[in-house]
């Protein structure tokens, strides 16, 4: 437990010293675009994927399990729909990435560590936690809000192909559904919710790979860390905003 | 010049460096030998504050590193050349992205300047045409050397080589002391190197510092060393046949 709380508190020191003025404004830009590319568009894929399907399981789902005759079969599409923006694509996704961008982070990070390469970056004189995470954290806050806008909206289409081709609802139903009753703050809710969610899967990652020590096996374990702590991190802050925003 | 005094360094409660004191010459190649475990890599990292230090003082020209905040400290490793023993090369750049690194991040060199000046870099440590090599493509050798062109881009005062030649052949390895002697004179550098390679010692040694147990067990030239009757010293000098016959020789 005093583990614990020690580690929390060398990850919100760590935070603090990433959030200092880069020293060469010059080199940013390049490197944020770099992320970017990198933690966001490279991301894109599988976001692709599990969006599509994730949409079509809950269509067809839902929509078994409406069988009273009093529901119209156009909730379908409005279930779907607040499902889809309220937790599946802002936290699934997060989730994903967790794994993804997070355990890529890690290792990208602890392997430097060990490599000394971050030694050679200080001896230099270089402020080796603005410099390596910065950028990452900065691209993540950026462009996530735009894969979770994304993933939204290729989740309902998923869920609109899907439910049309296996006769659970029509096309009319449907759309009429995806409509019906259409709350906006749902999807700053979920926006908000991405853009903690994104410091979280970068900064979290970035803490465990900065202070691996050790060799090649401690890489992995730092990288199994981080997944496992953003992942809780997610979980839990996704209920606290949960709490705060909606009720 | 760099003077270090009543350094001490432990980790967990185990002693590495014991109240070590020696000044390393400005444009003299400072050597500082010792068995494996003697604790010349950690001396180095506490000169150049990767290791913080348990106790005593390092100060480098007049200044003392204890008296500084983050800023005055980061200032004085812009000043500061390090190879690492194993080369730190960053792996995600291309050797002539390493070289310009330190130009990019901390001169106002336009690209034309950088590009010239990585050239000057390249050539001097004997490799003129690997600039668009990944670290990875490269063998030992070269990524000492790369690491050494590295280290000296931006005109260090201070130059810190960590067995700058181990795991190199005679021939290469000669290549590299000179090259490390070179610039040291011609720019003035305080250099110290760690080494536990004799040749290095006998060809390359302006000042010797010998480590035993993170103790400072000895000082010397290297004239000095081939005559030394302390028994630890000469064990160490005098592991090999080539010099056992070399001594007697002579
Ligand atoms: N980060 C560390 N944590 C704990 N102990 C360490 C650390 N670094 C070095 N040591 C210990 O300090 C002692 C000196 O190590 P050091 O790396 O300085 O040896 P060295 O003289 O450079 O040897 P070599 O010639 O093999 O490179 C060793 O006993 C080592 O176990
Ligand atoms: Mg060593």
């Amino acid at each position: 437990m005093e583990k614990l709380f020690a580690g929390v508190g060398a990850y919100f020191l760590f935070v603090k010293r990433t959030f200092r003025k880069p020293q060469k404004w010059s080199l940013f830009p390049k490197q944020f675009f770099h992320e970017v590319n990198s933690l966001g568009l490279g991301s894109l894929p599988i976001i692709t994927i599990i969006s599509i399907f994730m949409g079509a399981v809950i269509t067809i789902q839902t929509a078994y399990n409406i069988e009273s005759p009093f529901i119209p079969l156009y909730a379908v599409g409005v279930a779907a729909r607040d499902s889809i923006i309220l937790e599946f694509s802002p936290t699934i996704i997060s989730l994903i990435l967790a794994g993804k961008v997070g355990s890529s982070i890690a290792s990208e990070i602890g392997t430097m560590r060990v490599t000394e390469q971050i030694d050679a970056l200080e001896v230099m004189g270089v402020n080796t936690e603005t410099f390596l995470v910065l950028p990452k954290i900065t691209a993540a806050l950026f462009i996530n809000p735009f894969l979770i806008l994304i993933s939204i909206f290729q989740g309902i289409i998923g869920g609109y192909v899907f439910g049309v081709l296996s006769g659970v609802v029509t096309t009319t139903e449907f759309v009429y559904g995806v409509q019906y009753a259409f709350h906006p703050f749902y999807v700053t809710y979920a926006l908000i919710k991405t853009v903690f969610f994104a410091f979280v899967v970068t900064s979290v990652p970035a803490y465990f790979g900065y202070y691996t020590s050790g060799g090649a096996l401690e890489v992995g374990s730092s990288s199994t860390k981080a997944v496992v702590s953003s992942s809780i991190c997610i979980l839990i802050i996704n209920y606290i905003l949960t709490q705060l925003l909606l009720s | 010049m760099i003077e270090v005094k009543n350094l001490c360094k432990s980790f967990d409660g185990r002693q590495v460096l014991d109240n070590v004191n020696v000044t390393f010459e400005k444009g003299k190649t400072n050597l500082v030998i010792g068995g494996s475990g003697s604790g010349k890599t950690v001396m180095v990292k506490c000169l150049v504050g990767l290791y913080p230090i348990d106790s005593g003082q390092i100060i480098y020209d007049g200044r003392d590193v204890s008296t500084m905040d983050d800023q005055e400290h980061r200032a004085l490793r812009q000043e500061m050349g390090m190879v690492f023993q194993a080369g730190a090369l960053f792996d995600s750049q291309t050797v002539e992205e390493n070289v310009a690194f330190p130009l990019r991040m901390f001169s106002n060199a336009g690209p034309s300047e950088i590009a010239d000046r990585v050239d000057f870099c390249l050539n001097r440590v004997n490799l003129p045409n690997a600039h668009n090599f990944f670290p990875s493509q490269l063998s030992g050798g070269m990524k000492k050397r790369v690491a050494i062109a590295r280290a000296i881009a931006l005109n260090p005062r201070y130059l810190f080589c960590d067995e700058p030649n181990s795991g190199l052949d005679p021939k290469t390895s000669i290549v590299i002391d000179n090259l490390i002697r070179e610039i040291t004179q011609e720019f003035e550098i305080t250099t110290v190197i760690n080494t536990h390679d004799m040749n290095s010692v006998l060809e390359i040694g302006d000042k010797i510092l010998y480590l035993f147990k993170g103790q400072k067990w000895w000082e010397g030239t290297s004239e000095d060393l081939l005559k030394t009757d302390n028994p630890e010293v000469s064990n160490f000098v005098y592991a090999s046949e080539l010099f056992k016959r070399i001594r007697q020789s002579s």
